[in-house]
């Protein structure tokens, strides 16, 4: 060993000394004022030793352990080394988990000269599912369209205030599930989140359900209901077709989202309330404002942050990409050994406008799934409301034999029997290209009563059904 | 302009979600304020009270130490500038910023 290596040591080696070690240190003076940081710490939090020597600690680390400088003195008057955990803001905005350890300095006449603080770095044992993005939001809500990008943008820093959340999107475009998304990425997670559908519910019984009412307040309250305000007690409040509540209605919620209480039906006792409001609606507020409709103080109030989902149809590629991971979805809910969509069923898909957004293609996939009989869905197996909604000039794939030009309804994909009934006559009828009696062999009925199936279904020619009268 | 800067005692607070007062001026459009700013003395510590406070406020321009990426980016949709990781005292960072000078993580003599 060099004779006079440790005579030179402080000299020449305390800062690269620091400098070799892997973690953030900094050396501060009996004040916490910045002695020396190495490297690994000017990385971090951004700042030139030069341009700090001198500061405040806390000032340049900007953890959540500093408690306004008592945690450091503490050490200093214990002599005693700490290690505590918490947490920095880094250079580039980051919160980063950190252990530090902070270890008291003595000098040669033992008397107390600073602290040695090290920074250990815990972002790898932090369960990324606690700091990083939120999975049940990218689960829930998919798409790769810019539009959507931009959204999915928002979503956590409209969770990161208290204020009002306002979304509209047509009917289909996954307001709900973004309302839930913004509730459990904010800090009111852990509490409820309550959904409303002002639209459902007739004006008397929205106002007893959204704010409850005590017992005896009329005929029938034979106990107190605490209302979906209460209930919402520290969380979100989902107010959906909110552009449908009525408007004496929208008077008592402003005047909730402004002070924070009110008075239940019948009650005598003002409730206070903690709770965070988002409303979603597919009408146009503010043409229901200009109309007369829709209170324009609470527009702005609910309006705080505006966020609008895009419609299917303006989401550029994300049609494919939805057919493809519902039909991965459905397959593997039902069992199904459906793998693909044939070239020209996907093109009379996207062809299709889908009026009823996400919803609808979700629903149209599902009915795929379980009609195909095949590993692949070929056109026969779309919904045949989807050919009458085509447009034929976009649509250049042989469409399968039609049974008869008659008007079918979108509801036929309905989930009760009759639409399904409706559906299933229109599948048999395309696969034995219209001919009613090998459909009614198929489908094991009678030519009779296939016929007049058919009839009750509307699915025949007005003039055969004259014809047939007049047979009759 | 409404300008908002997260207050540690004398010192911009090191940390945007723990700071536990704010200062609120606005000033004249001439580098100077329009008024006295005043003080806001936060019921608890939270970045998500303290971004509706801003919002509600009408702030145009926040001036603070730390600040986690989410709300940075908050601020800037909402078209409210951000002068992040300054160090130093306050009143010398509104001096500052009112003169045009102040930028984001600059450490002021103040500081020291």
């Amino acid at each position: 060993m060099n004779d006079d290596f440790f005579s030179k040591l402080p000299e020449v080696a305390v800062s690269s000394l620091l400098d070799a070690i892997p973690h953030g240190i900094a050396v501060v003076d009996r004040d916490f004022k910045i002695v020396m940081i190495n490297e690994f710490l000017e990385a971090l939090t951004g700042v030139a030793l030069a341009d700090v020597q001198g500061v405040y600690i806390d000032f340049v680390l900007r953890s959540n352990i500093a408690q306004r400088g008592r945690t450091f003195r503490e050490v200093l008057a214990s002599n005693e080394p700490l290690v505590i955990e918490g947490d920095i803001v880094s250079r580039d905005r980051r919160k980063i988990p950190m252990r530090f350890t902070l270890a008291p300095l003595r000098n040669r006449e033992e008397e107390p000269a600073g602290l040695v603080i090290v920074l250990d770095d815990l972002s790898a044992l932090v369960n990324p599912g606690g700091i990083g993005p939120d999975i049940d939001v990218t689960e829930s809500i998919i798409g790769q369209s810019p539009k959507m990008r931009e959204v999915f943008d928002l979503i956590p820093l409209m969770a990161h205030t208290e204020a009002s959340v306002l979304i509209t999107g047509e009917t289909g475009t996954g307001k709900d599930k973004v309302a839930e998304a913004i509730h459990k990425r904010s800090s009111r997670a852990a509490k409820p989140f309550i959904k409303i559908n002002c639209g459902a519910l007739p004006e008397s019984l929205l106002e007893s359900e959204l704010f409850g009412y005590v017992k005896g307040a009329f005929t029938g309250a034979v106990k107190d209901k605490p209302g979906m305000f209460r209930l919402a007690q520290g969380g979100t409040l989902f107010l959906t077709e909110i552009g449908d509540m009525p408007l004496p209605l929208q008077v008592k919620l402003l005047s909730v989202l402004d002070d924070r209480e009110f008075f239940p039906l019948g009650g005598e006792k003002k409730i206070q309330v903690d709770v965070r409001i988002i409303a979603a609606t597919h009408r146009p507020l503010k043409q229901q404002v200009a109309a007369g409709e829709f209170r324009e103080d609470l527009y702005y109030r609910l309006n705080v942050l505006h966020l609008h989902l895009p419609p299917l149809r303006e989401r550029e590629a994300d049609a494919r990409f939805l057919l493809n991971h519902f039909l991965r979805l459905f397959a593997e809910r039902t069992g199904n050994s459906v793998k693909s969509f044939s070239d020209e069923a996907l093109q009379l898909l996207l062809a299709y406008p889908f009026p009823g957004n996400i919803r609808e293609l979700r629903n149209i996939v599902e009915y795929c799934v379980n009609i195909c009989q095949s590993r692949r869905i070929e056109p026969g197996d779309l919904p045949k409301y989807l050919f009458a909604r085509i447009n034929p000039d976009i649509s250049s794939a042989p469409l399968p034999a039609q049974p008869a030009p008659v008007p079918v309804q979108p509801e036929a994909t309905g989930k009760d029997w009759q639409g399904i009934e409706k559906e299933l006559i229109i599948e048999t009828l395309t696969k034995t290209r219209g001919n009613r009696s090998k459909a009614a062999s198929m489908l094991g009925w009678g030519r009779t009563t296939l016929w007049r199936k058919l009839k009750t279904h509307g699915l025949v020619n007005p003039a055969e059904v004259s014809i047939d009268k007049e047979e009759g | 302009m409404k300008i908002l800067l997260t207050v540690q005692e004398n010192s911009i607070a090191p940390r945007f979600d723990q700071a536990s007062e704010v200062m609120i001026a606005e000033d004249d459009g001439q580098a100077g304020l329009a008024a006295e700013p005043r003080t806001i003395i936060l019921p608890y510590r939270s970045a998500e009270e303290l971004s509706d406070l801003i919002v509600k406020e009408g702030v145009q321009c926040v001036i603070c130490g730390g600040i986690e990426e989410s709300f940075h980016k908050f601020f800037t949709w909402k078209k409210i500038t951000v002068i992040d990781g300054v160090i130093g005292g306050h009143t010398e960072a509104l001096q500052r910023f009112l003169a045009g000078e102040l930028r984001p993580g600059m450490v002021l003599p103040s500081a020291k």
